[in-house]
């Protein structure tokens, strides 16, 4: 082989080395577009809601209620005859079969959308007035185009009588598309166009806040101590080892941790955000120290020096001059701990949280879900809809933690000091 | 309550703290003579001494009450009428017990239930009544043995940097405390599994289906019972499953993550690094129970299409398709380990080689990447244990039955998608079902820890290489 021809073969590997370094970087990036946008195909559905428009009359005579009547006694009245007869009115329909099909266009929970829609509009009592009532998941489904409606009548839950229907509803334009608020403020429920995250939004915001006040003052004050009083002893080599450990550990292991000793020993609450927010604490524990000493370090020594040699004792030059240029760059590692704690399932799996909870919780010892585990939930649901709900709820949970991460940073690039 | 205790116990100590370095101040005046430090540290250290022992009483009462109240209650429960019931037995009474209190029992009352609920209501307000006794008394002895001290112009800075020192520490031992309460926990069910089913059988048994598995006190199984009973927890099949599945993710993971980290160092220029770094590491922040989804909803479903379409025969919850979604997810904890690791490679040995007539690539794969490489084997292994541990992607798409295969194309299952399997929902405690997830956690605790600390060595090494 000449000269020129080993240089070109060595210039040629050269290119190729280069080649699979750029598709290598390509690749990484694209599955991540790949990923976010098969969750957001997916999960933008679920953002709005299928009403259908119906005509309600509200008899006063009929309903056997009085003219001016408190919420307490529309609660009580029984308003499922007349549910049924409006929605009866909706269609032309023979026979038993046939008004069951049109019933069941409607989401089960008719009779209460009418009650609370008189309640909070206590003017249309006898009257007459159109509600938009919601659609079942099917029909919901169905207008989102979702729907596979060329498949044999006998291979789909919709009949082709309800098709029938649909298309006679979208004609006379009685089908419309709200926002869908329920998916903010409902808890979990089995039927999709009602299920929604408000539940597991509390649980995880209740959770965060039992991890963050837990683990920040644990982990800044643990990391003072090792960085700056720490004497150079087998104590402190071991717990540097088991801090070093502990941030490897995998996340269910602590989800055991949860079960055996706070479940199992000291009988906390099962399935309560307490639980999970002291098992997370103890996960983000190490995380947090570890970005915490390296701020700590980042503080150069002179300003330790200064402030020792104008008289201050050790613990007033750290409390008084190290501690407060480390704060920001804490302050970003705990956001950064926590939004991996608020991503977190395997844990709260093990300590019960999985269970089906329909009630918001309303403090931290009450049983709730949280986002991540909500989003395993559903997906192990078959309904088409549970689909778009849980793309839905990875959005919304992806939200929070790109704004957490993007605020760490800002933290860090805004209020951190450069030394060198 | 505790929370109305501790906002008393704040109120107290933050005026213990303004009474403090008043009273410093007025002594140190009336006598003529100079305080012994500034007066705000007179004021935290009555504050210090007053607060800190209330709150620990506080919480050390609020986490072990329950437990003793449950002591005393099944303690009288089996001294009385009900001694002939088992532990299990005595617990669920307890529970009924529990929630007659609350006053949302559903069932016939009987008289040991009746009788129990009172006892613990009286229980309840007995410990309420003690609680805050100890607690004031606590709290007035320590602020009382501070003052003397104080009045008597003591170092208080001396005195409060210890305090300050001891606060510390305490928070530090945290993390010894948070290991051994794993061991603990892990070891004390293990144990109690290991009683029943021998270790080695547990360790080398070939047959995994804890469904099967009956539920009997250990001491009066048969040999034959035995014989079942270890073909219900034989582990292997989930260590193969583990260890496979792991392999198709560092396939995955390893050549993309180390090109990618190469070329970042190497051939990036600083806008394209400023940009791709990021974005790859988006990878890293999202939550594992997202990839299980995709793995579950889209890329599972896709194998099997495309395997249909060649005739051949793919699960949908393939060991490829968890595999796959899980070397994604490691991707970046390659790349940018790798991206640091080779930075860390002084600029001296890649000029050396650009002198003798190297090119780039030549460079780096004759000279940095030997000597990054004990950081890059370091940040392989962390990725290892990281595949091994990772729960949400193979509960989600990774198969349940235990087989053992070597074929990407059926379904496997792993240690930790067992151990979700055993705990998710109710769950009864003394079953060797029950006991076996903690066993497998045990065996996984201990081989992460020694990835983690193998890994950790050679990163250690490496670092000192060059610093």
């Amino acid at each position: 082989m000449s000269k020129e021809e080993l240089l070109k073969k060595r210039y040629r590997a050269e290119k190729r080395f280069k080649f699979y370094g750029l598709t290598s970087v390509i690749l990484a990036i694209l599955f991540v577009l790949f990923l976010v946008n098969v969750i957001f195909s997916k999960g933008k559905g679920a953002f709005s809601r299928t009403t259908i428009s119906v005509e309600v009359d509200f008899n006063t005579e009929k309903l056997e209620i009085k003219n001016n009547p408190t919420n307490e006694e529309i609660q009580d009245t029984d308003f499922y005859d007349l549910s049924i007869e409006s929605l009866l009115n909706v269609y032309k329909t023979k026979g038993l079969k046939e008004e069951k099909d049109l019933i069941r266009i409607f989401s089960p929970d008719y009779e209460f959308e009418i009650k609370n829609f008189i309640i909070e509009n206590k003017g249309f009592l006898n009257k007459t007035t159109i509600i938009e009532l919601t659609a079942s998941d099917d029909i919901d489904q169905l207008n989102k185009g979702n729907y596979p409606r060329h498949l044999p009548e006998e291979r789909r839950r919709i009949s082709d009588f309800q098709l029938l229907i649909y298309d006679k509803l979208v004609e006379d334009n009685k089908i419309q598309k709200t926002f869908n608020t329920f998916l903010f403020t409902n808890g979990d429920s089995r039927d999709p166009e009602l299920a929604g995250v408000g539940g597991s939004l509390l649980g995880s915001f209740f959770t965060i806040i039992v991890t963050l006040l837990l683990s920040f003052p644990i982990a800044i004050l643990a990391s003072i101590y090792l960085e700056e009083f720490a004497p150079k002893n087998r104590i402190t080599d071991f717990i540097e080892i088991n801090i070093n450990n502990l941030a490897a550990v995998p996340s269910i292991v602590f989800g055991l941790l949860g079960l055996g000793i706070l479940l199992g020993t000291f009988d906390f609450p099962r399935s309560t955000p307490l639980v999970a927010g002291i098992t997370l604490a103890l996960m983000t524990l190490p995380r947090i120290i570890i970005p915490c000493r390296a701020s700590l370090k980042a503080v150069p020594p002179s300003i330790r020096e200064g402030a020792l040699a104008v008289g201050a004792s050790k613990v007033q030059s750290v409390t008084h001059h190290v501690v407060p240029l480390a704060i920001p760059g804490t302050l970003s590692g705990t956001i950064i701990g926590l939004a991996q704690a608020l991503g977190e399932t395997a844990p709260l799996i093990l300590i019960g949280m999985v269970a089906f909870v329909v009630d918001l919780p309303s403090s931290p010892v009450d049983p709730s879900a949280s986002l991540p585990v909500q989003v395993y939930l559903w997906s192990e649901q078959a309904e088409r809809g549970f689909v778009e709900k849980t793309s839905a709820t990875i959005m919304i949970l992806l939200t929070f933690l790109i704004t957490m991460n993007a605020f760490a940073v800002y933290l860090r690039q805004k209020f951190e000091r450069r030394w060198s | 309550m505790n929370l109305a205790i501790l906002l008393l116990v704040v109120l107290f100590s933050t005026s213990c703290f303004f009474f403090g370095r008043k009273k410093i101040i007025k002594i140190t005046s009336e006598n003529k003579i100079r305080p012994n430090a500034l007066p705000d540290y007179y004021g935290y250290y009555l504050a210090l001494w007053c607060a800190i022992p209330a709150v620990l009483i506080l919480a050390l009462w609020t986490v072990f009450e329950p437990t003793i109240i449950k002591a005393i209650i099944i303690n009288n429960l089996s001294s009385n009428n009900l001694s002939e019931l088992n532990p299990d037995e005595l617990n669920l009474v307890y529970q009924q017990i529990i929630a007659l209190y609350a006053g949302n029992f559903t069932g016939t009352i009987t008289e040991e239930i009746r009788l129990g609920a009172e006892n613990y209501k009286s229980f309840l307000s007995i410990a309420e009544g003690s609680k805050i006794v100890i607690l004031i008394s606590f709290l007035m002895f320590t602020t009382l043995y501070a003052y003397k001290k104080l009045i008597s112009n003591n170092k208080a800075r001396e005195e409060v940097e210890k305090i300050v020192k001891a606060v510390l520490f305490t928070c530090s031992l945290v993390a010894i405390l948070t290991t051994i309460g794993i061991i603990f926990s892990l070891l004390f069910e293990s144990i109690k599994f290991f009683t029943t089913i021998n270790i080695f059988d547990f360790l080398f048994g070939t047959s995994w289906s804890p469904q099967r598995a009956f539920v009997r006190d250990a001491s009066t199984i048969t040999p034959e019972e035995y014989n079942e009973l270890k073909d219900a927890f034989g582990s292997v099949p989930l260590f193969a499953g583990t260890a496979f599945i792991a392999f198709i993710a560092m396939i995955v993971a390893v050549p993309i993550g180390l090109f990618s980290g190469i070329y970042l160092a190497e051939y990036a220029s600083k806008k394209v690094r400023k940009y791709s770094k990021p974005i790859i590491e988006i990878l890293a922040g999202i939550p594992t129970v997202v990839y299980g989804f995709f793995a579950a909803l889209t890329v599972g479903p896709f194998f099997r299409e495309f395997g249909e379409r060649f005739g051949l025969e793919v699960s949908s919850e393939s060991a490829l398709a968890a595999g796959l979604v899980m070397g994604v997810m490691i991707i970046p904890y390659i790349s940018s380990l790798s991206d640091d690791v080779i930075n860390a490679v002084p600029q001296s040995l890649r000029d050396g080689s650009y002198a003798v007539g190297a090119t780039k690539s030549e460079t780096i794969k004759k000279v940095v990447i030997p000597a990054a490489l004990p950081g890059i084997v370091g940040s392989v292994l962390l990725a290892v244990s990281r595949a091994i541990g990772e729960t949400m992607i193979v509960v989600m798409a990774a198969g349940l039955a235990a087989r053992l295969t070597i074929n990407p194309l059926e379904s496997t299952t792993t240690i930790t998608t067992q151990i979700v399997m055993i705990l998710i929902g109710d769950q009864e405690f003394d079953s060797p079902k029950t006991q076996s997830a903690f066993a497998l956690g045990l065996t996984l605790f201990f081989a992460t820890l020694i990835l983690n600390y193998i890994a950790l060595r050679f990163v250690k090494k490496y670092r000192e290489k060059y610093e």
